[in-house]
């Protein structure tokens, strides 16, 4: 009986989790925020088309391939599932549904050979899937289970950081070798990189948050130039680390807000997303403050703004992701919201405007 | 950069002390190709490759980590997840077939086996059950029981409730012999000898190997947790020759201990790394494959020894990796055949089909 009332109580408690987050502190704008020039888009919610009887669930990821198939990796009712749509939007077909690697979805993102990466937080594993959508590789793995292990006390320190085993692992990129770069993640809080094989090459960061140069507070997304350095959204630290091939620190960028997606565009003139994202916890006063993207060149100079935070069309519900292969043409997917905004920007406008 | 040099001095001083270690065993490679043959229906997926075995057909049976959605645990939070999926496929790889769908044994797989009748026999370590399928895919025999409940552990530790659990025998056995009869403990593997008589390796939880009849009915146990002949700390793998004697893959010990058909201790082979898969081919001279495996969280190791059943060492094949050829932590192997096996592997969710050629080791040796 009591062991009953005990496991009864660890299932509500989880199942209530949500609204028991503690009020945050209202951050303040970022330091770019008042300089940094609007940039007019268009939004449509209605491009990616559903059957009927298909829901996406909290946006979690999006990319998408060199075709304009779009892919959206979503913690729906049933597991994580991921999806692809035609170029037009129009629903394909699921990949990995069932798959042993989904619980609870972080970020999808597409190669350079149109392989498709899902990131899953759940299962602490990354997927790479064919472009025909068979697996190819998998790193991490799933912790085994054999009853339920009672959640740390606070303060209790965090064990160390495995090679091969990921602490909630949230985002995945490549340089043009091959070598994989991970961002790990909410009980991790390192850089992994890997060569094109699956096999340990270096990390940066560790297993315990830190605020120093080269350590992270929930390294929550990643991206690579053309020239393979890495850009990290070292979100709980409110800036972007951009660190050489081999994981030498370059730069520190600490003037747009918390990021929570990184997107890095192709091309001879690259540019980098990033996205002051408004908190999933729903807390208005924070939302007020938060929500736009920064448009930046690598080197960190911000080239303009958009977006707030809001339920309508061409408004932001905590953008968790963005796809970038196209500079003027952006995926977004939103947490709270359940949704995926396509969005064309008009940069040439707000030259013209100036 | 920061570590490197460190790591780098490591690696030297670990090469230095596992050089003469190495330079002693002086065994050859044997020669392979491997190929990824099984072909999943459009959707469908494996996970997890822990179990593999084929039929007198050829055909090819995967017990996986996969599967159908239950509602489940995972660390300490509380998900949605999938249970363990059993597949037949032909000679060629091509998907035959589902077995046992939703079944209320499959819970975490462990291992699959087809004996000589081509029953398939599951051993399923989540709910503590070995399932026996005839051919035609029924059930015709459970050993073990699936927990009714799983159990959240206490934050705090709890008194043991008076009267409860402390049998005479409990008290007075040494930990991991377990309770005699089929109350597995996260079993590990099975095998029969001629007769039919059943061997469990049981397993994680409990330190025994538990012999029955054909029929089910409970012989005898034996062994505990420890490092004497006769115990084992996780006994992963079983198998038995023709005369009837057992082979006991004692991972945790890193040996495996041969035994005769009656649990007397005969042997003990301690020359081929920890043993996380063995096999026994038939035929009249028969040969034992062992798999010294990475653990899941490195890649280390991971080749397979082929061996004279007195434990002499013949060649060796792989190492650890994520590539066609390598392996990541084999899981179970097939020797129907005796050049042509199938591993089973747990992180790479593969099963790969690898075909050895002893016969071009021996012309390099010649030369």
């Amino acid at each position: 009986m009591r062991r009953c009332l005990e496991s009864c109580s660890v299932i509500v408690a989880l199942l209530f989790a949500g609204p028991l987050f503690a009020q945050r502190p209202v951050p303040p704008r970022p330091k770019a925020f008042a300089t940094a020039p609007d940039i007019p888009f268009e939004a449509s919610l209605s491009f990616l088309k559903f059957p009927a009887d298909l829901y996406l669930g909290e946006g979690i990821g999006v990319a998408t391939n060199s075709k304009g198939h779009v892919f959206t990796y979503t913690r729906s009712g049933e597991s994580s599932r991921l999806f692809e749509f035609d170029p037009n939007g129009n629903f394909i077909r699921e990949i990995g549904r069932g798959l042993y690697g989904f619980a609870m979805a972080h970020a999808v993102r597409v190669d350079s050979e149109d392989n498709i990466w899902a990131v899953d937080e759940g299962t602490d594993m990354v997927i790479k899937f064919s472009p025909e959508g068979r697996v190819l590789m998998t790193l991490g793995r799933r912790p085994e289970s054999h009853g339920l292990d009672a959640t740390p006390r606070p303060g209790t320190p965090p064990p160390p950081a495995q090679p091969y085993r990921f602490g909630r692992p949230t985002d995945i990129a490549w340089d043009a070798e091959g070598n994989i770069f991970i961002s790990d993640g909410y009980t991790n809080h390192r850089v992994v990189k890997y060569d094109k094989n699956g096999m340990y090459v270096d990390e940066v960061g560790s297993s315990t948050r830190g605020s120093e140069p080269s350590q992270f507070s929930t390294p929550h997304g990643i991206s690579t130039d053309a020239n393979g350095n890495v850009y990290v959204a070292d979100r709980g630290n409110s800036r972007i680390q951009v660190f050489s091939n081999d994981l030498v620190l370059r730069a520190i960028y600490d003037y747009v807000g918390s990021p929570w997606s990184l997107c890095i565009t192709p091309g001879p003139h690259q540019y980098l997303y990033s996205s002051n994202s408004n908190p999933d916890n729903n807390q208005a006063n924070i939302a007020e403050v938060t929500g736009e993207i920064y448009k930046m060149e690598l080197d960190g100079t911000v080239v303009g703004k958009f977006g707030v935070a809001g339920k309508r069309e061409g408004e932001f519900t905590t953008v968790h992701a963005i796809d970038c292969r196209n500079e003027n043409e952006l995926f977004v997917a939103e947490i709270t919201g359940w949704r995926v905004q396509k969005l064309t920007l008009h940069p040439q406008t707000l030259t013209s405007s100036r | 950069m920061r570590n490197s040099f460190q790591k780098l001095l490591l690696a030297a001083v670990v090469l230095l002390f596992a050089g003469p270690v190495f330079a002693q065993l002086v065994v050859p490679e044997i020669p392979y190709d491997a190929v990824d043959p099984l072909r999943m229906p459009d959707g469908d997926y494996l996970g997890e490759a822990v179990g593999v075995a084929t039929s007198s057909q050829g055909h090819i049976f995967v017990y996986t980590r996969t599967g159908s959605v239950n509602v489940t645990t995972a660390t300490n939070r509380v998900f949605v997840r999938n249970a363990a999926r059993l597949f037949e496929f032909d000679q060629s790889g091509q998907f035959v077939r589902e077995l046992g769908q939703g079944l209320y044994g499959f819970i975490f797989a462990h291992t699959v086996r087809v004996d000589p009748e081509d029953n398939i026999w599951v051993v399923d370590e989540g709910s503590n059950m070995v399932i026996k399928f005839n051919p035609q895919g029924r059930v015709v025999m459970t050993l073990g029981r699936k927990p009714e409940s799983i159990r959240i552990p206490n934050p705090e530790p709890e008194a043991p409730p008076a009267g409860v659990g402390a049998s005479q025998t409990a008290e007075q056995a040494p930990v991991g012999v377990g309770v005699a009869g089929d109350n597995f403990n996260r079993p590990t593997d099975v095998a029969w000898d001629a007769e039919g008589n059943i061997f469990v390796s049981d397993g994680y939880g409990n330190s025994r190997v538990a012999k029955f009849d054909k029929n089910g009915k409970f012989i005898k146990s034996w062994g505990s947790q420890g490092t004497e002949p006769g115990q084992f700390r996780t006994l992963h793998s079983i198998a038995t020759d023709a005369q009837g004697n057992v082979y006991v893959g004692d991972r945790g010990n890193r040996r495996i201990q041969v035994f005769d058909n009656d649990g007397n201790f005969k042997t003990q082979f301690l020359n081929a790394g920890a043993p996380w898969a063995v096999c026994i081919t038939p035929g009249p001279h028969q040969y034992l494959y062992t798999s010294n495996s990475n653990g899941t969280s490195n890649f280390d190791n991971g080749e397979i020894y082929k061996m004279e059943l007195d434990g002499t060492i013949l060649g060796r094949f792989g190492k650890a990796g994520k590539l066609l050829k390598e392996f990541g932590s084999t899981h179970e192997i097939d020797c129907r055949n005796e050049n042509e096996l199938y591993v089973g592997e747990i992180t790479n969710w593969r099963v790969q089909k690898v075909t050895l050629h002893p016969e071009r080791a021996q012309t390099q040796l010649m030369r």
